[in-house]
C-alpha cells in the first residue's frame, strides 16, 4: 500500500524516492560484496575466539611439557601440535589473538583520533598552522615505518605500552595526511560557504560539515592500517621489543618457533599463517568498505 | 523616500597574494530599496560574484582587503565581528548559490540542513525547525515535500535541489536575498520555473533581491533595476527598460548585440572582441577602452566620468550614445 500511495502522491515524471540513509546504503552495498563479507566473518570468528579464549581453548597456554615438545599437527590431544616448550599450539594461537588484535587495533585507533584532529585543524585553518603541522608530520613520514617503530620502541624500552606508543606515532602521519587533504578539498566546496552564508560559525562548520565528510574516508584508510599495525607489532615482538615471553602473541610465537623451522615447519609456520590471514582479511574488508562508501583517496 | 535597505559606497575588494594584487572590485556604489530587485549583469571576472560575497563577508579574510562602506538594514557590514556576522548571515541576508549540487552537504539530509539553519537563528526546538523546513519545502513547491525532507541532496534533481536551496535561504525570512547565478547550472526549462518562483517568493516575502547573472534575458526577466559591471565597476545602471532599450555604454551595447533575438535570424551574431581586463593590472583610463570600438586617446588615459542620461540612468563613459532600439 505504501508503495502505491507513494507513487500516487509524487507528481508525474518523478520517480518516488525511497530515501535511505547514507549509511544504510553503504551497508547494503557492503552486504552484497561477497569477499568483504567473508573477510568480516573470519575477523569476527577470530575476534570472538580471542575474547572467549578461556572458554574455548582446550588447554592452558602457559603449561608446557618437556617430554611433549614440538609434536606435529594432528597429535592426539594436541590438534595443532606443540611448541618448543611443549605448550599446546591451538590454545596459544587462540590466546595470542588477544594481544595481536589489541596491538593491531589500539595504535590505529589512537592515531585515528590524533591524526584526524591534526589533519582537520591543519586543513581548515590553513596558512602557517598548516605549514607547521604538516611539515612536522613530514619529518616523521620521512622514516620508513618499520625503522621508526623499532627506533621509538628501542628508545622507550620493550613492553606492550611502549610498542603501542611507538606504533601510534608511526600511524599519525599517514592518517593526518589523508585527513588534511580531504579537509582542504571539502573546505573549498560551496556547501561550506553556504553554511557560512546561513550563519554557521567555524566550530559548527568543522564539527558538522568538515568532520561529516572527512571521517568516512579517514576511517576507511585507518581500517587498512590495522593489518600493517598487526604486522609491525608482530615484528617488534619478533625483535624482542614488544611483548615478552611467555606471553602468547603471534609475532613472538613466530620468533621463538623459528629455531624449530627444520624440525616442525608446519607448526612453526602457524602463527605466521594467523598473522597473514588476519591482516589480509582486514585489508580486503577495508577495500570492500572503500568501494561501498565510494571513497576516493 | 524611505531609507535604502542596502547602501554600498565606494566598495573596493583587493585580493592579495605573494606575487600579485588583484583589484576585483574597484569602487562600486549602489543602493537598494526594500522589496526591490537589482539585476547585476556582467561577464566572468567582472566582479559581480565578489561584490555579492563582500556583502556577506564570505571572502577569505586573510587574503582580502575590503574598503568602502556597506550598510545593510542598519548593519555596518565591514565593521561587524564574527559573532554579529553569524546572526547577520542567514538572518538578515542569505544567499542562493550557483551550483545546487555543491551547495548542499552530501552527508546530511536536505531537511536537516534547513532545520539546522533555522535553529541557528531562532530559539526553536528540533521539531519546530523541521516543521519550518517542511513548510519552506512546500513553499518552494517541491512535490511530496514530506518525504524530500529526509532525502539526501544526491537523490534530488538539479531543479529540485535549487528549489531546496531557495527554501534554505528563505527559511529565516531574510530581508535581502543574494542570488549568485542561481539558474546558470540548470537546463532551460527548469531555469524559467526557478526564475518565476524567485520572483513570486520575492513579492510574497517583500524582500530585496540582488540577482547576479551573465544572461541578459534572465536579468530582464527578474529585475526592477539593472546594473552592468565591467572590470570591477558598475559601468551602466538604470531601470531594466533604460538599460535594455536605451543603452548608453558601449559594453552593455555589445552584450545586447551578442545575444540572440528572433529578429536577427540570418544575420551574423556580433561578439565583443578581446577578453576581460587583467584585474591585477588595471589600465589608467576606461577599463573597457582596449575592447571598445569608439575608444579614443581620452578613453585610454582618463578614467571616465559618470554621465547622467535620465533620472536614475547613468553610464560611466566619455562618449555615451543612447542606442536607438
Amino acid at each position: 500500500m505504501s508503495a502505491a500511495s507513494a507513487a500516487l502522491s509524487s507528481d508525474a515524471g518523478q520517480v518516488p524516492v525511497a530515501s535511505r540513509g547514507y549509511w544504510a546504503n553503504v551497508l547494503r552495498r557492503l552486504a552484497r560484496d561477497k569477499v568483504a563479507m567473508a573477510c568480516l566473518a573470519v575477523l569476527v570468528l577470530i575476534l570472538l575466539a580471542a575474547i572467549f579464549a578461556p572458554l574455548i581453548a582446550p588447554g592452558d597456554p602457559y603449561r608446557g611439557s618437556i617430554i611433549r615438545r614440538l609434536r606435529p599437527i594432528g597429535t592426539e590431544g594436541y590438534p595443532l601440535g606443540t611448541d618448543e616448550l611443549g605448550r599446546d599450539m591451538l590454545t596459544r594461537l587462540i590466546y595470542g589473538g588477544r594481544l595481536s588484535l589489541f596491538m593491531g587495533i589500539v595504535p590505529v585507533l589512537n592515531a585515528f583520533l590524533i591524526g584526524t584532529f591534526l589533519g582537520v585543524v591543519a586543513g581548515y585553518v590553513g596558512g602557517k598552522t598548516n605549514m607547521a603541522i604538516m611539515r612536522t608530520i613530514d619529518v616523521f613520514y620521512a622514516f620508513p615505518s618499520v625503522l621508526l617503530a623499532i627506533a621509538i620502541s628501542g628508545a622507550l624500552g620493550a613492553g606492550i605500552f611502549n610498542s603501542i606508543v611507538s606504533l601510534t606515532v608511526v600511524f599519525i602521519p599517514p592518517i593526518a595526511r589523508v585527513a588534511e587533504s580531504v579537509t582542504t578539498q571539502v573546505r573549498n566546496l560551496d556547501f561550506v560557504d553556504a553554511a557560512r552564508a546561513s550563519g554557521a560559525g567555524a566550530l559548527t562548520i568543522i564539527r558538522v560539515h568538515i568532520l561529516g565528510n572527512v571521517l568516512g574516508p579517514v576511517f576507511v584508510y585507518a581500517t587498512g592500517l590495522v593489518s600493517v599495525s598487526m604486522i609491525l607489532a608482530s615484528g617488534l615482538s619478533f625483535l624482542g621489543l614488544g611483548t615478552k615471553p611467555p606471553e602468547a602473541e603471534w609475532g613472538l610465537m613466530l620468533n621463538t618457533l623459528r629455531t624449530a623451522i627444520y624440525v616442525q615447519p608446519a607448526v612453526a609456520a602457524l602463527p605466521g599463517a594467523m598473522i597473514f590471514v588476519t591482516s589480509i582479511c582486514f585489508n580486503l574488508f577495508s577495500d570492500g568498505l572503500r568501494s561501498a562508501m565510494d571513497v576516493k583517496l | 523616500m524611505t531609507a535604502p535597505l542596502v547602501s554600498v559606497e565606494g566598495l573596493r575588494v583587493l585580493f592579495k597574494s605573494a606575487d600579485r594584487t588583484v583589484h576585483a572590485v574597484n569602487g562600486v556604489d549602489f543602493a537598494l530599496q526594500p522589496g526591490e530587485v537589482l539585476g547585476l549583469l556582467g561577464e566572468s571576472g567582472s566582479g559581480k560574484s565578489v561584490t555579492l560575497k563582500a556583502l556577506l563577508r564570505l571572502l577569505p579574510a586573510s587574503r582580502t582587503t575590503l574598503s568602502g562602506k556597506v550598510t545593510v538594514a542598519g548593519h555596518d557590514v565591514l565593521a561587524m565581528d564574527e559573532k554579529a556576522l553569524r546572526q547577520y548571515r542567514g538572518g538578515v541576508v542569505s544567499m542562493v548559490f550557483q551550483e545546487p549540487m555543491l551547495a548542499f552537504d552530501p552527508v546530511f539530509t536536505v531537511g536537516d540542513q534547513i532545520a539546522e539553519a533555522v535553529m541557528r537563528h531562532e530559539d526553536v526546538g528540533k521539531d519546530a525547525a523541521r516543521a519550518r523546513a517542511l513548510e519552506m519545502l512546500e513553499r518552494v513547491r517541491i512535490p511530496s515535500a514530506k518525504r524530500r525532507l529526509d532525502a539526501y541532496p544526491h537523490e534530488m534533481s538539479g531543479g529540485m535541489r535549487q528549489r531546496a536551496m531557495i527554501a534554505l535561504a528563505l527559511a529565516c525570512k531574510p530581508q535581502l536575498l543574494l542570488a549568485d547565478e542561481p539558474t546558470t547550472a540548470l537546463d532551460a526549462t527548469v531555469q524559467i520555473q526557478i526564475l518565476l518562483l524567485l520572483r513570486e517568493l520575492q513579492k510574497e516575502f517583500g524582500m530585496a533581491v540582488i540577482f547576479v547573472t551573465h544572461d541578459v534575458g534572465v536579468a530582464v526577466e527578474v529585475s526592477d533595476r539593472m546594473a552592468v559591471m565591467y572590470g570591477g565597476r558598475i559601468v551602466e545602471r538604470g531601470s531594466a527598460a533604460d538599460v535594455i532599450r536605451r543603452t548608453a555604454h558601449p559594453y552593455p551595447q555589445g552584450l545586447l548585440a551578442s545575444t540572440v533575438h528572433g529578429a536577427m535570424r540570418g544575420t551574423r551574431l556580433e561578439a565583443i572582441p578581446g577578453a576581460p581586463p587583467d584585474l591585477s593590472r588595471m589600465p589608467t583610463g576606461c577599463a573597457f577602452a582596449p575592447r571598445c570600438r569608439l575608444a579614443d586617446d581620452t578613453c585610454r588615459s582618463v578614467a571616465p566620468p559618470i554621465a547622467a542620461l535620465a533620472p536614475g540612468h547613468e553610464a560611466e563613459c566619455h562618449q555615451p550614445r543612447l542606442s536607438a532600439v
